[in-house]
């Protein structure tokens, strides 16, 4: 991790400390110009990019797995996943760890980002259902929409998009 | 439980009844049900090996167990356990008092009471309901033993130990209740309609200020109450003592009320006195015939079933079933059974004392089926559950190994650190030579820390083993054959994860040798061996690996007779050409069994098929050898663990790989005049008169590489499940033990890999499965042969 991302990473734990009361707090990220948001709980540690072991005839987003202290972990770019175009990994190239959960256990997932962005906190009355619109996003994945400063956030819900199954499901189908 | 440890928590109950103490005794329950359960494997144990009366010292090892097993179950309330448990420590008493002798069928009731106790922990503790027919049979058995021969010498005078007067007494019980489930008339067929209660007090009852008759008055409160009063233990005037009460009652109370009920009235006195209460049989009716044929038919199925279960039906528990098959005997008479042994009894007696115990044990043959398979079932899940529970016991060498070891290592880095700070401060050529002394240090710690949390997961293999003497003896004597078993070895440690999944292989091919391997006492004797043949079953470590042989000195594997049923079956065509070592092979194909008879034992054909499979999941192997008239012997192979491997690193396409060492067969630089093409894109190495499919792992794990630069590229030769395969790689690096890491646990499971482990650089290596890699290289293949016919379809079309 350089010392940008260190001290980018010390300013969102200050901005956690900060927040409190009501609604629930989301890590925002940016992807392809775009604000994503992701349930904090669920985030287990901020990462620099590092060099992966790719699995064989896995899904072309995922990326391969890493060591995490002991643990083998699988990394999903989500560029790849959205579809997105590719953009090559650089020094601030982040890779988000979060828990996932899903039916049968829970499960730990690195997705790889552009740049993580800032805390917010939410009111579940300030998010907007999403709409059945198109975006580079499947609808399935987002949980709501939110503003911030006229800035639009997509938060996302984490579970489905890394649910381990569906991975499958669409591995199979593109076979 | 000791019985020191059993007053104590006795003591404790009190406390808590009068003067309120909360104890949360739940936790005293589970560490009662272990020691339950120990005791039970000390009993079995201790009564396969026991010989004859003058054994005291084994009588007493089981009469202890017992004992504290009825302890501790009245303590935590498993009322049935402990009133059970109460007539095999009778009996037991007897035997250690000489008043009873062993014997074979003595021994055969007191293992099926050993069963019965267990089933009734099992049942008491998952909540479960059980077959109670079977328990209540042993029960009888157990009673009618205690009450035979003390009927034999009833004119003798009373002895004063408390066992035998509860016998005595129980026979004038059983003269006057056995009629009565023909004499009641019952509304409710099945229903309790009342209790019989057997009543002894202490003799200092009356001085706690207990009058047996305010007890009796209440009872009578609770429905018709007749007593009968015994005055066996009555002294002479001049010796009576007016304080002490000699009295002890037999008690029939005809009531709707439940049992908790009677017993409610008995709380201030239960300690001071020996009571049973049971409850009345009801009377036999056109519908309890019925309901008992029914499960009869039931377990016929039953016996069927097992079929496509797998390994089910290779439990020791289900085959340890002593009676006569399903078919030979008709739906039991509860009435008759229930009836006859007693009249017999009392008949016979007086002639000889043993002949009771035979009429009870051939009678309580009949019944015996009918609840068999359930309790066959239930016992075989708990002891698998029970080998498989989360917790292990650890000897404490280990874990005193262990806190040394850390320590070491606490020391070592903090010598490490010093180190480091002094080098801030430019020491440094004094301290590089320091340096390397310490990371040499660290290193030789973290091996044997390494080494030492590994061994906290092995067992001696006796824990799998234990269970084989019992099984022998219950299944040679159903098969009416003489056999010995020699335990060697049984100090090898093994993985516990291992060991609880080679428990059932190991039952079946145990079974097997029994029942297939020795001959009959006769064939033997004609053969000129021994009569008593002999299942060896042996463990040692052999390199990294731990072999367990089962061996028989029977007749050996026929090969003829194999290869017939093979071709009859199918798993061979008629014309094949195949070594001995081939066919004998063949008893691990699925569907084989060359049992003439489909027996209750073994014979429905599964079982070795699943046998292997169940091994090779481990990462092991079987094989069989033998000779014909000396026996065979069945070799199992087995990783020590399945947490570390050895493994070959090898390099593709810029990816490190490990492959199992095991698997490995050689390796070697291609010479491309081997090299022949099938198809053209399949290609074969010709290794010395062999043709091997050439597999390039670049294709099959999707990393950079090409064929035109095969014959730079080494080939590594595996081998799984007896095929072989050459891996293309572009260099081997080294070997080195790895531990391996599950991608299930984060991902999924990848076809072709079996795990993956972290290198000393700390990135992640994959292991390679051979087995899925060679099924991978026969998908490409055909995935490329397809992409071909649909390119010439499309060129044909155009």
């Amino acid at each position: 991790m350089t010392m940008g991302q260190q001290a980018h990473a010390e300013h969102l734990e200050n901005d956690l400390l900060l927040a409190s009361g009501d609604g629930d707090q989301f890590l925002t990220f940016i992807l392809a110009g775009e604000e994503y948001g992701i349930d904090i709980l669920r985030v287990e540690e901020i990462r620099g990019w590092s060099k992966t072991t790719p699995i064989p005839n896995a899904p072309s987003y995922l990326k391969g797995v890493i060591n995490l202290r002991g643990t083998i972990v699988p990394i999903v770019d989500l560029r790849e996943r959205f579809h997105l175009e590719h953009l090559d990994y650089g020094p601030t190239t982040v890779v988000i760890v979060v828990r996932v959960q899903t039916e049968r256990q829970g499960r730990v997932m690195g997705i790889v980002v552009d740049a993580v962005s800032d805390v917010y906190k939410f009111k579940s009355i300030e998010c907007q259902a999403p709409p059945e619109m198109g975006s580079n996003v499947d609808a399935r994945f987002v949980q709501g929409l939110a503003t911030v400063d006229d800035k639009m956030v997509i938060l996302l819900d984490i579970d489905r998009l890394l649910n381990m199954e569906a991975l499958t499901e669409i591995l199979s189908s593109n076979a | 439980m000791t019985e020191g440890a059993y007053a104590h928590s006795n003591s404790q109950r009190h406390c808590g009844g009068v003067n309120g103490v909360n104890i949360d005794i739940n936790q005293f329950v589970q560490s009662f049900l272990e020691e339950s359960f120990e005791g039970l494997e000390i009993m079995e144990s201790q009564l396969l090996g026991l010989k004859d009366d003058a054994d005291t010292e084994t009588i007493n090892t089981i009469f202890r167990a017992i004992h504290s097993i009825k302890g501790g179950a009245g303590t935590f309330g498993f009322r049935e356990v402990a009133e059970f448990a109460h007539g095999v420590e009778t009996l037991l008493d007897q035997m250690r008092a000489h008043k009873r002798s062993v014997n074979p069928e003595l021994v055969k009731l007191l293992l099926e009471a050993n069963d019965c106790i267990r089933d009734l922990l099992i049942a008491s503790r998952d909540g479960v309901s059980l077959n109670a027919q079977h328990i209540d049979r042993v029960r009888e058995s157990i009673d009618e033993l205690l009450q035979g021969p003390a009927s034999a010498d009833k004119a003798a005078p009373a002895p004063v130990a408390p066992a035998a007067v509860a016998t005595a007494v129980a026979v004038s019980n059983a003269a006057e209740a056995a009629p009565e489930p023909e004499a009641e008339a019952s509304p409710a067929p099945g229903a309790v309609t009342g209790f019989r209660i057997h009543f002894v007090p202490e003799h200092g009852i009356l001085r706690t200020g207990n009058d047996p008759l305010r007890i009796f008055n209440a009872l009578a409160d609770l429905g018709e109450l007749s007593a009968h009063c015994e005055l066996d233990q009555l002294v002479p005037l001049d010796a009576l003592e007016p304080e002490e009460c000699l009295l002890s009652w037999q008690l029939v109370l005809k009531t709707e009320a439940p049992e908790a009920k009677v017993r409610e009235l008995f709380e201030w006195v239960e300690d001071e006195c020996e009571l049973v209460i049971e409850a009345l049989a009801a009377v036999p009716s056109a519908d309890t015939v019925d309901a008992l044929a029914e499960p009869a038919a039931s377990a016929e199925e039953r016996l069927d079933a097992p079929e496509d279960t797998g390994v089910a039906d290779v439990h020791p528990d289900t085959v340890s079933d002593d009676g006569p098959t399903q078919d030979e005997i008709p739906a039991p008479k509860p009435a008759d059974t229930r009836a006859t042994p007693v009249a017999e009894t009392a008949e016979t007696a007086a002639d000889t004392p043993t002949a009771p115990e035979h009429v009870a044990s051939s009678a309580k043959r009949p019944p015996a089926d009918t609840p068999k398979p359930d309790l066959g079932q239930a016992r075989s899940t708990e002891r698998r559950g029970g080998g498989e529970s989360g917790s292990i016991r650890v000897n404490t060498d280990k874990i005193d190994a262990l806190i040394n070891l850390v320590g070491e290592l606490v020391i070592t880095q903090s010598m490490l650190s010093q180190i480091g700070e002094k080098m801030q401060n430019q020491e440094n050529d004094a301290c590089l030579e320091k340096l390397f002394e310490g990371l040499t240090q660290l290193e030789r710690n973290t091996r044997e820390l390494q080494e030492n949390v590994m061994s906290i997961r092995m067992l001696p293999i006796s824990f799998a083993f234990n269970r084989f003497p019992r099984m022998v003896h219950d299944l040679s004597a159903q098969l009416g054959k003489q056999v010995e078993l020699r335990l060697s070895g049984e100090q090898t440690e093994l993985d516990k994860t291992v060991m609880e999944k080679i428990g059932d292989p190991l039952v079946h091919l145990v079974r097997n040798a029994v029942d297939h391997g020795i001959e009959p006492p006769e064939a033997r004797s004609q053969a000129g061996k021994s009569p008593v043949g002999v299942v060896h079953l042996n463990a040692y470590h052999k390199g990294g690996n731990i072999m367990i042989e089962i061996s028989d000195d029977g007749w050996g594997l026929n090969r003829d007779k194999i290869l017939k049923k093979a071709v009859e079956k199918g798993v061979v065509a008629a014309d094949q050409h195949l070594s001995d070592e081939q066919i004998f092979d063949l008893v691990f194909a699925p569907g084989f069994s060359t049992a003439d008879q489909v027996s209750d034992v073994s014979g429905r054909g599964v079982g070795m098929d699943v046998v292997r499979r169940n091994i090779k999941s481990l990462g092991g192997s079987v094989e069989v050898r033998t000779a014909p008239g000396k026996g065979s012997t069945f070799s199992i192979r087995l990783p020590l663990t399945l947490a570390i491997l050895d493994g070959q690193l090898l390099q593709v396409g810029g990816e490190t790989y490990i492959v199992p060492l095991v698997s490995i067969v050689e390796s070697l630089q291609v010479r491309a005049n081997l090299v022949k093409s099938v198809a053209e894109h399949n290609l074969m190495y010709r290794l010395r008169d062999e043709y091997i499919p050439i597999l390039f792992l670049n294709e099959l794990l999707g990393v950079p590489g090409t064929r035109a630069k095969l014959h730079e590229a080494l080939l590594v030769v595996v081998e799984t499940e007896g095929q072989k395969a050459a891996l293309v790689v572009d260099d081997l690096l080294g070997q080195q033990q790895v531990v391996i890491k599950a991608l299930e646990t984060n991902y999924r499971r990848v076809e072709g890999l079996s795990g993956a482990t972290i290198l000393g650089d700390g990135s992640v290596a994959l292991i390679l499965d051979v087995a899925g890699l060679i099924v991978l290289g026969r998908q490409h293949s055909e995935r490329h042969h397809q992409q071909k016919d649909a390119a010439t379809a499309h060129t044909e079309a155009a």
